[in-house]
């Protein structure tokens, strides 16, 4: 952490972005997680991706539970609307926040003991209701805030800092993610924010589900030799599948990419996914072909990196349930209450 | 791009844009930083080491170091760095445990020194140290030289330029005044062993329009007007008067003439009111004491009656920007326009002028009539004979002076030692020293102050004009001078670092508020100024590149708009960034350089 708090004064060729933002109007206060923590990168990597977007941080939920990541929060987007919630129960918040007004975009931040620990029922439940979110798990394998035990990520083997190995296996919430039904799931580094940003970007515009799990190396407590969630573990073991590029509408697409290996994926507000494989044989939208690359890589002890999976055509929770397009926060007492006739074509419907 | 070499003294001393433009380099964020903790002794002798002059400066200097400021780019107004060192000249203590011992017991080298100006004072107190007999002459009556002859006491106080002259001559200069230098055959004949001639740019030039000699009496030369007000020969000037020229003399000209008694006091410039030479606030002080300044009208005769001058008449031009760099001035076809006026005050200019020097003594000329020098030692082609301030390469201001006096010095030194005056010509040097306290403690206040440039208050402006000696700015008090200070970004602490020690987390990427740091694959520096996180357009400013780090990518930092707030040091885990201080060592007599 540290007490000198950022200058407000900016590079003075800082771009402005299509809302006049520039990318600092899109940070929260200053952190006070231990300097070089990978979940800041994460952040920096939120601003990025929403500054460029030229998103209006006012029309942002932020929901997050408790532990280091769920700090973050605070870090970005400073207009916009946030819940730090109990511990696991983040999923619960976002629902809510989700239903009440559809328009928000809602960005869920987490951690591994958040959300494959004491919140894995609620993580699991979210992913299945499906409710239109970009959810982001900083996973560093271990509980830094108590100092240093393995959390449920942990890989098995790996080794805490005074060298003593973890007997038990990890939890994958990218394979529970992709068993229980989202619809864009993708695994990223917080020291890669070339493929972190463009995946953070297609995660908020994908009208769903968003999973992205982030390893996101803690240096207080698993940062070493034997921990297989450090800087240069994941550097050393990463596989990447599938390079996406979030091309905003209206961009003129010029990359030079092999032909044959490049997929335009469009979303629903009128942009563009591209997708490079750089594993030929490798499908994005094979839910099961997904599944089994990612446990084979593992079992390799490989890390997939990179969008797994997406489904362009997703549904989400509102569109399940078929409530109305307006939010439900924004509807009047008219609608709401629409009169004792109404109440009888309802009943006289079900008699 | 080839990784930086930080060990090159001049690459981080080009980052500290202040110290790298000021000629004799004086470490100005350090003696900031001791005006800040109220330790204004020290930071007057810190100037003092490296200026010569810091009272007379800090109210006279042209500040070649406040456009450089860095402030400049990140914001808008440099640091008001010359006011402040007043600020430590005017609130200073006792310097006198602080001064350098002179040795009763001479080397047995004695140096002649012509003219008594800065240049020649500045290389007096570098030699007297060493044991050197030091002989100066001046034809005037009194030490000092232009500042004290051209410089009206309005703008430097009498007591100010006394008590900076006398502290050099009080250490042991032989002065002899009012002795006019007619040969320097004679000089040579009086065998010093070294000779530094420092007589300055003593002529103004003249214009020979038609009518100019008919009128001589009405016309003054305005730097020997100037010198006659100053030693009291001249004490009024009556009716109208017209100053010609754009130079900071034609500035001191205009406003001593509204002292003495002018009735009308205008200033009329050949060429454009931006191009004029004078600073900035010269011409904002005489514009606020209701000094017309008119532009764009060179003159082209004296109008005159039996003998007396009536008018000049000046011609209209307006500047074309023809994309030369310089503008060329063409008529506007306006009928020319008269003026009229009682007295001409002459400022446009001022050359140096060796009459007594006899050309065939073996010390060459050039075809400008300036002495052929060594840039680097400022040796004449005469092996004795050394030259510095404006007799070297013509009119320049005092701190040029301070900074060419302690060059010559070095090789008046290496002359009586009979070394080489190149070869052993000590180097430059840089230290690098962290300011690291501990966790999150630095020995500098490292956060950025956003405040504005503080105004420094003026005298009662009726008084100032009735009174020539009465100063007009009366400087920063103690409270100003500190928050003045806290502007300051401390651009010598410099952000240092350690390839080996890098994790290549992004910490000090994101945190960086100027955007000066990347991660990136290495490039050549057009292409690599394009792909940094904020684009690098500024090319005077370097990029710091490392060497590669594991994943194949090199740290590119931006050294132009930091503000050395410290934060990638903050942020980073391993202490891969360090904020080290760089001390700069200019190679000067009696400090670092004596060492060799």
């Amino acid at each position: 952490m540290t007490f000198v708090a950022k200058p407000r004064v900016h590079h003075p060729q800082l771009p402005l972005n299509d809302l006049g933002l520039t990318r600092r109007d899109y940070e929260g206060s200053v952190s006070t997680l231990c300097a070089g923590c990978g979940h800041d990168s994460v952040s920096a990597a939120i601003v990025q991706a929403c500054a460029q977007l030229s998103l209006p941080p006012h029309r942002f939920a932020k929901v997050s539970g408790i532990g280091c990541s769920s700090k973050t929060p605070s870090y970005f987007l400073s207009h916009s609307h946030g819940f730090n919630s109990v511990h696991g129960r983040m999923p619960s918040v976002a629902t809510g926040a989700n239903l009440a007004n559809r328009e928000l975009y809602c960005i869920g931040v987490s951690g591994d003991g958040d959300s494959a620990s004491i919140g894995i029922g609620q993580f699991a439940h979210i992913v299945r209701r499906r409710i239109n979110m970009l959810y982001i798990v900083d996973n560093n394998g271990t509980y830094g805030l108590t100092k240093g035990q393995f959390s449920a990520t942990n890989d098995k083997g790996s080794t805490s800092k005074k060298g003593v190995p973890n007997l038990y296996a990890p939890i994958d919430l990218v394979s529970m993610a992709l068993q229980i039904g989202a619809t864009f799931v993708a695994r990223s580094f917080s020291g890669d924010k070339r493929q972190l940003v463009p995946l953070i970007q297609a995660g908020l515009k994908h009208e769903g589900f968003a999973f992205i799990d982030v390893i996101s190396p803690c240096v207080a407590f698993n940062n070493h030799n034997g921990s297989t969630k450090s800087y240069d573990y994941v550097r050393g073991h990463t596989g990447n599948v599938i390079e996406a590029d979030f091309v905003t509408p209206g961009v003129e697409i010029t990359a030079d990419y092999e032909p044959g290996t490049v997929e335009d994926v469009a979303m629903p507000d009128g942009s563009t996914l591209r997708l490079r494989k750089l594993d030929e044989q490798y499908d994005p939208r094979d839910r099961v072909q997904a599944l089994s690359h990612v446990q084979r890589a593992a079992e390799d002890g490989e890390v997939v990196t990179g969008l797994l999976y997406v489904d362009p055509d997703a549904s989400d929770c509102h569109e399940i349930l078929g409530t109305p397009a307006t939010p439900l926060n924004a509807l009047d007492e008219s609608v709401l209450c629409p009169g004792s006739d109404a109440l009888e074509r309802v009943n006289a419907s079900l008699r | 791009m080839k990784a930086t070499n930080i060990a090159d003294p001049n690459y981080f001393h080009k980052v500290v844009d202040c110290q790298w433009a000021c000629p004799a380099h004086t470490p100005v964020p350090d003696y900031i930083r001791l005006i800040a903790e109220e330790r204004y002794t020290e930071a007057y002798m810190l100037n003092w080491d490296s200026n010569v002059f810091p009272g007379i400066l800090g109210r006279t200097c042209d500040r070649p170091c406040e456009p450089a400021c860095r402030r400049v780019r990140t914001e808008e107004k440099p640091v008001a760095i010359c006011r402040l060192k007043r600020v430590a000249a005017d609130h200073k203590g006792d310097i006198s445990p602080f001064m350098p011992r002179v040795p009763t017991k001479k080397n047995g080298k004695r140096i002649c020194l012509m003219g008594a100006g800065p240049a020649s004072l500045a290389v007096a107190r570098d030699l007297l140290p060493f044991g050197y007999e030091i002989d100066m002459y001046d034809r005037d009556p009194a030490g000092g030289g232009m500042m004290r002859s051209q410089i009206p006491a309005f703008r430097l106080p009498a007591d100010v330029l006394e008590e900076e002259v006398d502290l050099i001559v009080d250490m042991g200069v032989n002065a002899t005044y009012g002795y006019e230098i007619t040969s320097m055959k004679d000089m040579l004949a009086m065998d010093y062993d070294a000779y530094f001639v420092g007589t300055g740019a003593p002529r103004g030039r003249d214009l020979d329009l038609p009518g100019r000699q008919e009128v001589d009496e009405h016309i003054s030369i305005g730097i020997d007007w100037l010198g006659s007000v100053a030693f009291g020969h001249t004490h009024s000037i009556s009716g109208k008067v017209i100053v010609m020229g754009g130079g900071n003399t034609a500035m001191d000209c205009c406003r001593t003439s509204k002292r003495l008694g002018a009735e009308s006091v205008t200033v009329v410039v050949r060429s454009a009111f931006e191009v004029m030479k004078a600073s900035d606030w010269e011409k904002e002080d005489a514009m606020s004491e209701g000094i017309p300044i008119v532009n764009n009208r060179p003159p082209k005769e004296f109008i005159h009656e039996n003998g007396k001058l009536k008018g000049i008449v000046f011609e209209c031009v307006k500047p074309v920007d023809d994309g030369s760099g310089r503008l060329r001035y063409v008529p506007t076809g306006d009928p020319d326009v008269y003026m009229e006026c009682d007295h001409v005050l002459m400022a446009i200019g001022q050359e140096n002028h060796c009459p007594w020097i006899e050309r065939d003594i073996g010390l060459e000329f050039d075809k400008w009539d300036c002495p052929v020098l060594d840039e680097v030692t400022f040796q004449s082609t005469h092996p004795k004979v050394f030259f510095g301030g404006d007799s070297a390469f013509g009119p320049e201001n005092i701190i040029w002076a301070s900074a060419h006096a302690h060059q010559a010095a070095i090789s008046i030194h290496l002359l009586c030692q009979g070394k080489d005056l190149k070869k052993d010509r000590p180097p430059a040097g840089v230290n690098l020293i962290s300011q690291k306290m501990g966790v999150h403690q630095w020995s500098y206040d490292a956060e950025h102050d956003a405040s504005k440039r503080f105004i420094v208050p003026h005298a009662n402006k009726r008084k100032a004009l009735d009174n020539i000696k009465i100063e007009v700015e009366l400087g920063f008090d103690a409270r100003l001078g500190l928050k003045e200070a806290q502007r300051c970004l401390n651009c010598d602490v410099q952000t240092v670092f350690t390839e080996n020690l890098c994790i290549e987390c992004d910490a000090c990427v994101d945190i960086c508020p100027m955007d000066c740091i990347t991660f990136t694959e290495n490039a050549e520096e057009p292409d690599l100024r394009a792909m940094l996180m904020a684009p690098a357009d500024n090319a005077e400013q370097d990029l710091y590149v490392s060497e590669d780090l594991p994943t194949g990518r090199v740290m590119v930092k931006d050294e132009d708009v930091c503000l050395h707030c410290g934060l990638c040091a903050e942020r980073c885990p391993t202490n891969a960034w360090d904020m080290q201080k760089s001390v700069i060592h200019t190679p000067q007599l009696g400090s670092y350089a004596e060492q060799g």
